[in-house]
């Protein structure tokens, strides 16, 4: 373990931007996201949930996957006037498609929280499966995650429903773990990715020891037992649930006031699902990809019809996939993380807790009955 | 340039043939530019074609796999993709990737037995790759029905090739009917589900089907009816996708991207998922 004074904070980042891009929660215009520490940057460490998830760093909002040049023959084009064929037949057009490249330099992400970085993991269960995405993956060899401890939990953070333990960040599949106590930074790598990087900044370090941040872990974990959602249960939910919960009359009422704005999955830091588009350039096409959401009714609409026709069927997709269609694929793992993002951010106050609350009380109602 | 190939990045493709079938269907032959095909495929895969700057859509490969020198896409012209599609012609080019999905298990199942194929309308594409497929390995396979079935008799599609090829082949037994009268028109009239149970298949052979959603429905039905059970029934899936890699949650039904885990399933997998399809 080896520790840094809050006040000397700014020497770790330079040390650590000598070396890579170094991403952590920056405060423009009064809201705090990830972005990159520039000169000038108004960081804000301290801050417990910043407004949209740090998956953005490895799979962006928007970014170009090729380009194409496309070139127009002439049709009286001659021989020296660049007519050409193809597979035989005289072209009318050409176009070269030329990928865009991946990313190849190390960033370091800072202060990313145990409920992000296990959202990460979700995203890898998607992104590197087979066939695995090139981009995802590219940026997951070359991300370094440091992790914090969270020293004051809110109302809306449930992390621990899914196991993750917010006192102790070492627990995360992270590359170095840090907590912030007693006017300190303390440092410990856990991972052969967070050693290299500690070796490349040991210099602006002190020595410590674990000891150091025993109170507060016992702090943090104080207050978690005291959150509201410190017992949301999960029972109702997982592998094998499918049916019994799809067709639960709970989803008639409680998609109402849903505006179908898509802020909860654009703020998710599980959310993954993309659309495809194209932005014509001078030359040709650029073909990127971007975040889309499940809540929209164009999500699924085919020339021919669309097969959720109704806000009820994409809020339920929406919860089902968290909670029971993802966990079915992927061994019971849930692709909630329990950050809280959407708790905070629903303009209607509609949210997963909300489900999985509204479900156990259908349930009791119904022992009773 | 990269050196990494991602299955998102698609390859270049030449439009080397064009057949119009129908008022709204036409087949485009395509080639890789030095020739040849752009990938090999088995029968029941897809392809996103592309037309940069306007979309990009999956579609069944119709040819079959053992055609080496080129593969086909029947389409039917029904959005601004597949409009902007009928409007290319002989040598321009598109983007294809692929090959995406499961197949038709016609190296397994399928093998050494009876295969009843229903389609009706564009429902042929998908299964004419299947039909070639078993047609230049007959000896492989049993007897072959094949029931198809359109609006009219200008909406059958590939309906040279099925009158004069398929027709000819031994122990292939072609069912051809349109949904009204037509002058010209001496064959069956009458819708696909109908005429099923009026020819009475027997329930000794796997039955493969694919169609308007409002005929499957109903040929499911009818071969019900006829002692038929659903891990017999073989069909295939679209719906809306982008990445065709299982990623983007487009096509995610249930537990399953039909991307990915389909296009194919047997009617009692089908079964087990959400109705969302």
């Amino acid at each position: 373990m080896l520790k840094i004074s809050i006040d000397k904070l700014s020497a770790l980042y330079d040390a650590i931007a000598a070396n890579n891009e170094l991403i952590l929660p920056v405060r423009k215009a009064g809201v705090v996201d990830y972005a990159s520490y520039e000169e000038g940057a108004d960081v804000a460490i301290d801050t417990l949930k910043t407004a949209k998830s740090p998956k953005n760093a490895f799979f962006p909002q928007f970014e170009t996957l090729y380009n194409v040049n496309k070139k127009i023959i002439p049709t009286d084009a001659s021989a020296e006037e660049g007519a050409c064929e193809g597979a035989g037949v005289a072209l009318r057009s050409t176009l070269s498609v030329e990928m865009a490249p991946l990313v190849d330099k190390d960033f370091v992400i800072f202060g990313i929280k145990p409920c992000d970085v296990k959202g990460i993991e979700v995203l890898d269960n998607v992104f590197l499966a087979e066939p695995v995405d090139n981009f995802y993956k590219a940026r997951r060899d070359h991300g370094i995650l440091v992790t914090m401890a969270c020293n004051e939990p809110e109302e809306s953070c449930f992390c621990s429903a899914f196991g993750i333990d917010a006192a102790d960040p070492s627990k995360a599949k992270a590359d170095v773990a840090v907590w912030m106590a007693d006017g300190n930074l303390y440092w410990k790598a856990i991972s052969p990715k967070g050693e290299a990087l500690t070796e490349s900044v040991k210099s602006v370090f002190e020595d410590s020891d674990e000891a150091a941040v025993e109170a507060t872990k016992a702090s943090i974990e104080g207050i978690l037992a005291k959150l509201p959602n410190a017992n949301l249960s999960l029972d109702m939910w997982g592998k094998g649930v499918l049916d019994d919960r799809f067709y639960s009359p709970v989803w008639d009422e409680i998609f109402k006031p849903c505006l179908a704005c898509g802020t909860c999955t654009f703020v998710c830091p599980t959310c993954q699902c993309y659309d495809i588009k194209d932005y014509t350039t001078k030359d040709g096409i650029q073909r990127y990809r971007c975040w889309d959401s499940c809540m929209y009714s164009d999500f699924t609409m085919m020339a021919h019809g669309n097969n959720r026709n109704s806000q009820k069927e994409r809020f339920r997709q929406r919860f089902m996939h968290k909670l029971s269609y993802y966990p079915d694929k992927n061994d019971g793992m849930f692709s909630c993380v329990g950050c809280g993002r959407c708790v905070d951010k629903c303009p209607q106050s509609l949210n997963i807790v909300k489900v999985i609350k509204a479900f156990e009380a259908s349930k009791a109602k119904e022992g009773q009955a | 340039m990269s050196n990494v190939i991602d299955t998102l990045v698609p390859k270049v493709g030449v439009i080397t043939g064009i057949t119009d079938e129908t008022p709204d269907v036409k087949t485009f032959k395509v080639n890789a530019p030095e020739g040849g095909k752009l990938f090999e495929h088995m029968p029941g895969q897809c392809a996103m074609v592309c037309v940069p700057g306007v979309s990009e859509g999956m579609f069944s490969i119709t040819s079959s796999p053992t055609n080496k020198e080129f593969q086909e896409f029947s389409i039917k012209k029904c959005g601004s993709l597949t409009d902007t599609l009928h409007s290319l012609q002989v040598g321009d080019m598109i983007t294809v990737r692929g090959p995406y999905g499961n197949n038709f298990p016609v190296d397994t199942v399928f093998k050494g037995k009876n295969l009843l194929f229903i389609a009706g309308g564009i429902g042929l594409a998908p299964l004419r790759s299947v039909i070639n497929y078993c047609i230049d390995n007959r000896d492989d396979y049993g007897r072959i029905d094949i029931l198809y079935g359109s609006r009219s008799a200008d909406d059958l599609v590939k309906l040279k090739e099925i009158q004069e090829v398929w027709m000819n082949v031994p122990n292939v037994n072609v069912y051809l009917t349109i949904d009204r009268e037509q002058e010209g028109w001496d064959g069956h009239v009458g819708f696909v589900p109908a005429y099923l149970e009026e020819i009475g298949f027997s329930t000794d052979c796997i039955g493969i089907v694919c169609g308007p959603p409002i005929m499957i429905k109903f040929v499911l039905q009818g071969l019900k009816k006829l002692g038929f059970t659903d891990d017999q029934i073989y069909s295939t899936l679209e719906l809306r996708m982008k990445c065709a890699i299982g990623k983007c949650g487009r096509c995610n039904i249930g537990n399953k991207f039909v991307c990915k885990d389909g296009p194919v399933f047997r009617f009692d997998q089908i079964n087990e998922l959400p109705p969302e399809y």
